[in-house]
């Protein structure tokens, strides 16, 4: 049975797809280490990528070599979307789709891992948000006194059961590392999973196409995690190293704050904050969570 | 029995963990506290939790008057800890209130005290009334609160002026669950040195305290170093003793504060606001005072160029605090990068001026309306009378700029108080002769003027007034007598006093929209039609302003407003649809 002999108990998270880390930092054939829903999970990934996730074992300790498709006991896993993945439980034989990924002139690759002593819905609402970008990311993604969100349209996708915020615009002084002035930029926000988020964003390379913007994050327990951001971006100008350092400084501005949060799991009960008419796709984000039955790393409505 | 510290006062600062612009966080049985000192010295002592998306707000800025939540910009008044402003949507705070918990909180011996739901005052303890206290340095120790008790009972410590003592005796002068008070006195010599020191214990959480000790006499300045110096190495050789012992000791379970729960109202998503439309985005560039309790404001458009506006035009202002109030431009011609407003501090205002006045300042961003001109200025008559009272000034001077500029003839009668109490001065001074100003007249001789001003009536002159009700009614009175038509003379009222009678129950059809509407009692055209899906555009909703004016086809209004004249009210072609109602059963409006 999914999750009898897990630290968490929550089977709507045990059954998820789970990122561990991006593919390009994994030494091939090498044992890594790392946590997941409180409980140690070591990985490694061949050269061609392909992986094996494990429960971590005294007889394959971090660095060790190991040839990944040899390891007996286990968990699910797969290579998607730059990162492995791994699931502790029962997972659907599809995660998400991102079609876009596949373009060839898209620029993939993990901006940055870093680890956040938050839940990882709390990044993920974070992330989705945009009345903070005037007052966290000053200069970069907002600046006062541009400060109003305009009403957008937020809805669950039937088919899916993914969450879409569209029509969502901000304006912004220096929207991403090739900006050179403000604009108006226009915003899509998806979560195809609890903890996994994407932003389609106005490309200023090509009017008519979005740069993607993901945060995939990894619940090692339920007050702390992983922030995998994950891009797909339309750009051949910019370093990476300059991309890099953009998303990294945009990440580090956040993360004073959201480490602030008090508390840190994120609060389901809709009487435990105060919602305004900008945090609507965080309300309908806390009221999915609750209709999937999450209870990890939320306090749960009474 | 052990009192529950719930009940009781503690100290949860000292007077320098609090200077002016900081906020302290601070700790209190579990809960955490953001505690900060306003600019008139108030010391608040808040839930350290916005109640927006939980951020702490000691880590927030404090501008003097309020506490900024660093994550979306939320500002939290001093006292009340209200919400004032939420710059995600600039053009329609909602009229409720958001409010911060706050906790009782005194200052007492260098001490900010507050509590949970603390009983009565915080603990008085005579040594300290009697004395001159002086605080130490506050300890904070890794220890439960009862421990740090019990060994302060041992403490030792010397007398202030003999810190070269070779021998003491100590006494426990008192001792209860959080605080005790301490005597040293010299045995060595008889002149009777001694020192009295109360410790009080701040329970931060079940297993962590802090010491905040306080002598009671003030050493003398040269001393005061080497007694800080003393206390500070005592103080922490107890520490490491308590926390040595508490170490020995199972850890206690960390207590966990209750987070109250936000009202149900204000757990929902508003809706967006409909009615008064607020499309342009403004920042206050500027303000000051431009008169004893007058404010001024230029807002600056954000973004490209303000609509045109044109004398006697007015803007809604769409305050913080959800009010949507009126204010007259007063800018001249060619003045179109900025609205420049007058905003008179009313004694009995219902929060509209009070808002501008104290919570609104410099780099704020208002959402107003476009201008709409309900008081348009003629520039076709040979002379033109502007009298103003008071603060009535403000579209009288636009206009008076605009005849200048067109060189028309025109005299400004302002009428005010003082010349402190007269508004925008440098501006009227620039008006040169045309200007004339009647200061401190009671009001016998402004009604004396007025019948003097309006003397003589002419078909080539118009006049204009705008002012308090009673100068305008009076006006519209010794206008009348002297034998001025209706329409050579405009006024402009701030409200409308007239007790409005909303009991009426009616059918309006619109003649355009092919719509019949009943109109409740208790309900405007207004909102009915709004209701329907009939947007009229509003702006003062008293009948004031003449902006929700609709024609009438058919029926006979029931006037309540004072917008429309006494001819206009007779022909009964018009309607504002904001009070005015039907004495017939039936309205048909051209919508």
């Amino acid at each position: 049975m999914a999750g009898a002999n897990s630290e968490c108990q929550n089977g709507a998270v045990l059954d998820q797809w789970h990122p561990l880390g991006a593919i390009d930092e994994a030494e091939p054939n090498v044992v890594h280490v790392t946590r997941l829903l409180g409980e140690s999970i070591s990985f490694a990934v061949t050269p061609e990528g392909r992986s094996a996730a494990w429960r971590t074992r005294g007889d394959l300790a971090a660095g060790m070599p190991v040839d990944p498709e040899s390891v007996a006991g286990t968990l699910p896993s797969r290579c998607e979307f730059l990162y492995v993945w791994t699931s502790l439980g029962d997972p659907p034989e599809r995660s998400f789709e991102i079609p876009e990924f596949f373009e060839p002139d898209r620029r993939n690759f993990n901006a940055c891992t870093i680890g956040l002593h938050t839940s990882a819905p709390r990044a993920v609402e974070n992330f989705l948000d945009m009345g903070h970008f005037p007052f966290v990311h000053d200069g970069l993604l907002g600046s006062e006194p541009r400060t109003e969100v305009v009403d957008y349209n937020v809805h669950v996708d039937g088919d899916t059961n993914e969450i879409w915020a569209t029509e969502c615009q901000f304006w912004q002084p220096a929207a991403s590392a090739t900006a050179t002035e403000g604009q108006m930029v226009d915003y899509i926000y998806r979560i195809m999973q609890p903890y996994s988020i994407l932003l389609y964003k106005s490309c200023p390379a090509a009017p008519e196409r979005m740069d993607l913007i993901g945060l995939f994050v990894q619940a090692t327990s339920e007050e702390h995690c992983r922030g995998h951001m994950f891009l797909s971006l339309i750009d051949d100008e910019s370093s990476i190293g300059h991309i890099r350092r953009f998303v990294q400084t945009i990440f580090a501005q956040d993360v004073p704050i959201i480490e602030n949060q008090n508390p840190k799991r994120l609060p389901l009960d809709p009487q435990a904050e105060t919602p305004i008419r900008s945090d609507r796709a965080s309300i309908l984000y806390r009221r999915w969570l609750s209709d999937l039955g999450v209870t990890y790393a939320v306090i749960p409505a009474a | 029995m052990t009192a529950d510290p719930f009940t009781l006062w503690h100290p949860v600062a000292s007077e320098h963990d609090v200077p002016y612009r900081h906020v302290h966080h601070g700790q209190l049985l579990g809960r955490e506290l953001a505690v900060w000192r306003a600019d008139d010295d108030f010391v608040n002592v808040w839930e350290n939790r916005c109640l927006h998306r939980g951020v702490r707000l000691s880590i927030g800025s404090n501008d003097g008057t309020e506490l900024r939540c660093q994550y979306h910009g939320w500002r939290y008044a001093n006292r009340s800890a209200g919400c004032t402003y939420i710059p995600a949507h600039p053009a329609d705070a909602p009229a409720r209130t958001i409010c911060n918990r706050t906790f009782p909180t005194m200052e007492r011996y260098g001490l900010v005290w507050s509590g949970e739901e603390p009983v009565g005052e915080p603990p008085t303890v005579d040594v300290l009334e009697a004395g001159t206290p002086f605080g130490l340095r506050n300890l904070p120790v890794h220890a439960p609160a009862d421990l740090a008790v019990r060994h302060l009972q041992a403490h030792r410590f010397l007398p202030s002026d003999r810190l070269d003592s070779g021998s003491v005796a100590m006494s426990v002068e008192w001792a209860d669950e959080y605080s005790v008070a301490l005597t040293a006195a010299t045995t060595d010599t008889d002149d009777g040195s001694a020192s009295t020191a109360v410790f009080f214990v701040q329970p931060v959480d079940s297993g962590r305290c802090v010491i905040r000790a306080v002598l009671a006499e003030t050493p003398a300045a040269s001393d005061q170093m080497a007694v800080l110096r003393h206390h500070a190495t005592e103080l922490n050789a107890l520490v490491a003793r308590i926390e040595a012992e508490a170490a020995l000791l199972p850890a206690p379970e960390p207590m966990v504060p209750v987070l109250q729960q936000v009202p149900l109202h204000l757990a929902e998503v508003p809706e967006a606001p409909s009615g008064r439309q607020a499309a342009l985005r403004v920042q206050v560039r500027r303000k000051w005072e431009t008169a004893a309790g007058v404010a001024a404001f230029e807002l600056a458009p954000i973004e490209g160029l303000l609509p045109t506006f044109q004398p006697g035009a007015h803007i809604d202002v769409h305050l913080p605090n959800g009010l949507v109030r009126q204010y007259s431009i007063t800018n001249g011609p060619g003045e179109t990068s900025y609205y420049r407003l007058g905003v008179k501090l009313e004694p009995d205002s219902t929060g509209g001026s009070v808002c501008l006045h104290s919570t609104v300042r410099e780099g704020d961003v208002l959402a107003i309306s476009e201008p709409r001109n309900n008081f348009p200025l003629r520039r076709d008559s040979m002379r033109t009378i502007l009298l103003a009272g008071g603060i009535g000034i403000t579209p009288l001077l636009a206009m008076a700029q605009a005849l200048d500029r067109m060189s028309l003839d025109f005299e400004l009668h302002c009428f005010a108080q003082s010349a402190e109490h007269t508004a925008f001065s440098d501006v009227l001074d620039g008006l040169g002769e045309s200007v004339v100003r009647h200061l401190g007249l009671p009001p016998d001789e402004t009604v004396a003027e007025i019948r003097r001003l309006v003397a003589a009536p002419d078909e080539f002159t118009h006049v204009y007034v705008c002012g308090p009700g009673p100068m305008l009614e009076a006006a519209r009175r010794e206008a009348a007598a002297a034998g001025w038509p209706d329409d050579h003379v405009h006024f402009e009222y701030f409200k409308n006093t007239t007790e409005i009678d909303d009991s009426s129950t009616f059918e309006v059809a619109l003649a355009r929209s092919a719509l019949t509407v009943t109109v409740p009692s208790g309900s405007t055209i207004l909102e009915v039609l709004r209701e329907s899906g009939v947007p009229l555009p509003s702006s003062c909703e008293q009948g004031a302003c003449g902006t929700c004016v609709a024609t009438v086809l058919e029926g006979e209004p029931d006037h309540q407003d004072v917008y429309l004249n006494d001819s206009d009210h007779q022909a009964g072609d018009r309607i504002m649809t904001c009070v005015s109602r039907a004495l017939s059963d039936r309205l048909v409006l051209d919508l």
